[in-house]
């Protein structure tokens, strides 16, 4: 099911679905983009560059109720989801989302994502502004090629009008409301593969020397380069790039009472591998007590160790650490060329 | 890439019910425990296994299960674990607060074990290093070891405590030695004015045993620090790495493979550890931080 619809029409298609479960979707916030509830077509941002937070918050929320417990030792799980439609996705956090989706199904499975995945409506959106750090281009994840996990995909065309696809049952379901409106036709199809190519380019604004499948084997051999002491050395341990990053999914675990002491909850918060004492044990030791381990213990991450795991660089080029990072070392593109440069 | 089919899946953060029933202070800053499930379907785990022990509303601590399986009622619904907890962060603090009869929440048993039950160890020598508080869970590999008695060579178990008011497990030590075939020595790091045994580091009682190097199969659990130096010595008395077994401490907070916090460089301590073959670590530069 391939539609082509005019602006107006996708507007009363997405008032159309605010009658139904909740849908989240790009929205302006002080000047920059948020993903939010939506209340109305009209706050709806498809020109949106890129949002503060990746959409994961939905799946991995910054706090979540794991387990609730009474102080006699009874404890009952919390995992629960309402179904909802996530709208608006950009291919390189879709890309992103599909990575947690294999890291939290890998046994033993996570019950609490899971649910909440499957509870949702996935609506990929291609890249309509490019952001100042975008370089999902130059790995392959500016458009969405089609082994992804989704369900519908919106594309504005140059002339204003919107190819929207559907590519499961849910995504059928979500569009019954464009059941009358025309199939796309070659035409469109045709400006729409315009619109990808276009995206694949110009979502370079930083240029990896390197196809991205050389990164983990650059990194095999870099454990002991000195751009980690380097970098590492002006870190302030802030975590931004971490808690910014779509693919980012380190937590923390803590027990919180309700009023009255008779009984909590014990929450999973977003951790992150940049905090001081993120690997330190009961009795002081810290595995990775340098900034310089810490900091490359993250490009590790990034494009070595998830790729172990699940055969996927675990950098899909949003740029959002760049611009997080407020001593400015945390552009991957400059870590993994200096790498490429050093590298015989 | 698609999904896995939706639901049921268990909820592996959720903690099972069990009450405390022994509590017993080994020295100033550690405590032995005894728990026992309250509902069926948990099981005892191996040596070097450990569960995640819940205070409600304190939080949750990866414990190492001291006790060995070959102790416990197999098949029945009967299931206790021992630890040993040493006084160190909230969540140990607050069990040093536990009394019998007091709720707790366990999950697991999680991880890898020590290989008592395979052809690395049975027929032949072992030799067992425990340092510390180390000694916790290499007394569940001792346990199941000497249950077994007749399925492995000569046994030698090395044991290195900071000074002598901090050593557990005084009466068992003593009991081991009597077993057959088997050597147990001591050493205190700082010796007291009543300690007539051995002073000095771990590694200095080596000298003082005789390891058949084609023979012999060395299981280690302590700091980092005596993993560092007793390498060094094993690799002088001819062991290859293929026959170094060794327990790796991280904060193993989910236990599932999820948070990160045990992870040694890209491996997950909790999933793929925390019992590993030093030769599959050898090249790992975190392993022995």
């Amino acid at each position: 099911m391939i539609k082509h619809i005019s602006e107006p029409e996708l507007r009363a298609w997405v008032d159309s679905l605010l009658e139904g479960p909740p849908v989240y979707a790009p929205q302006a916030r002080q000047g920059r983009f948020a993903f939010d509830r939506l209340r109305r077509s009209a706050d709806l941002r498809l020109d949106y560059d890129v949002t503060i937070l990746p959409p994961k918050k939905y799946f991995l929320p910054q706090q979540e109720t794991l387990v609730r417990f009474t102080r006699e030792g009874g404890f009952e799980s919390a995992v629960e989801a309402e179904p909802f439609v996530l709208f608006g996705i950009h291919p390189y956090d879709l890309v992103a989302i599909n990575q947690l989706d294999a890291i939290f199904a890998r046994a033993p499975g996570d019950a609490h994502y899971l649910t909440r995945r499957h509870a949702a409506t996935l609506v990929v959106l291609d890249v309509e502004t490019v952001s100042e750090h975008h370089f999902a281009g130059g790995l392959g994840q500016a458009t969405v090629d089609g082994n992804r996990d989704f369900d519908a995909m919106l594309t504005r065309l140059p002339d204003g009008s919107y190819v929207a696809e559907a590519r499961t049952e849910k995504g059928r379901t979500l569009m019954d409301g464009l059941a009358d409106a025309p199939d796309a036709g070659p035409e469109s199809l045709a400006a729409r593969e315009e619109v990808w190519i276009r995206n694949r380019k110009a979502l370079r604004k930083h240029r990896l020397t390197m196809a991205p499948e050389r990164i983990p084997e650059l990194l095999a051999d870099a454990h002991d380069h000195p751009i980690w002491e380097e970098k590492g050395a002006l870190c302030y341990s802030c975590g931004a790039c971490t808690l910014v990053c779509p693919t980012c999914y380190c937590f923390d675990v803590r027990d919180e009472w309700n009023p009255g002491l008779a009984d909590g909850e014990r929450v999973r918060t977003w951790d992150g591998c940049m905090f001081t004492q993120f690997a330190a044990v009961a009795g002081g030791h810290n595995f990775r007590k340098s900034r310089a381990a810490r900091y490359r213990h993250r490009y590790f991450r990034k494009g070595k160790y998830v790729w172990d795991m699940i055969g996927e660089i675990a950098c899909v080029g949003c740029g959002r650490c760049i611009g997080a990072c407020t001593a400015n070392i945390a552009n991957p593109v400059e870590v993994y060329n200096r790498l490429q440069e050093d590298t015989p | 890439m698609t999904l896995a089919a939706p639901e049921p899946l268990a909820d592996v953060y959720l903690p099972r019910p069990a009450r405390v029933e022994e509590v017993t202070p080994l020295t100033d800053a550690e405590i032995f425990f005894r728990l026992r499930a309250e509902e069926p379907g948990m099981v005892h785990g191996l040596p070097g296994q450990f569960l995640e022990v819940t205070v409600p509303g304190i939080g949750e601590a990866p414990i190492s299960i001291s006790s060995s399986v070959t102790r416990r009622g197999h098949g029945g619904d009967d299931w206790t674990w021992e630890m040993v907890v040493r006084r160190a962060g909230n969540v140990t603090a607050a069990m040093h607060r536990l009394a019998p009869g007091d709720r707790i929440g366990l999950r697991g048993p999680f991880g890898t074990h020590f290989p008592v039950d395979s052809r690395e160890t049975r027929g032949r020598d072992l030799l067992l290093i425990a340092g510390g508080l180390g000694l916790v869970p290499l007394r569940s590999a001792i346990q199941y070891v000497l249950d077994r008695r007749r399925d492995y060579g000569r046994v030698t178990i090395l044991v290195g405590t900071r000074s002598p008011a901090d050593r557990l497990f005084i009466g068992e030590l003593a009991e081991w030695a009597e077993a057959p075939g088997v050597r147990v020595l001591e050493t205190v790091d700082t010796a007291s004015p009543d300690w007539d045994g051995h002073v000095g580091v771990i590694t200095t009682l080596l000298p003082r045993v005789e390891v058949d190097n084609a023979r012999t199969t060395a299981i280690l659990c302590g700091p980092p620090i005596m993993y560092k130096f007793v390498l060094l010595e094993l690799h002088k008395l001819g062991l290859p790495d293929a026959r170094i077994w060794m327990s790796l401490e991280r904060h193993m907070k989910c236990a599932v493979g999820k948070c990160g916090h045990c992870q040694i460089n890209g491996r997950y301590a909790c999933q793929d550890g925390p019992v590993y073959r030093y030769l599959d670590i050898a090249r790992t530069p975190e392993a022995i931080g």
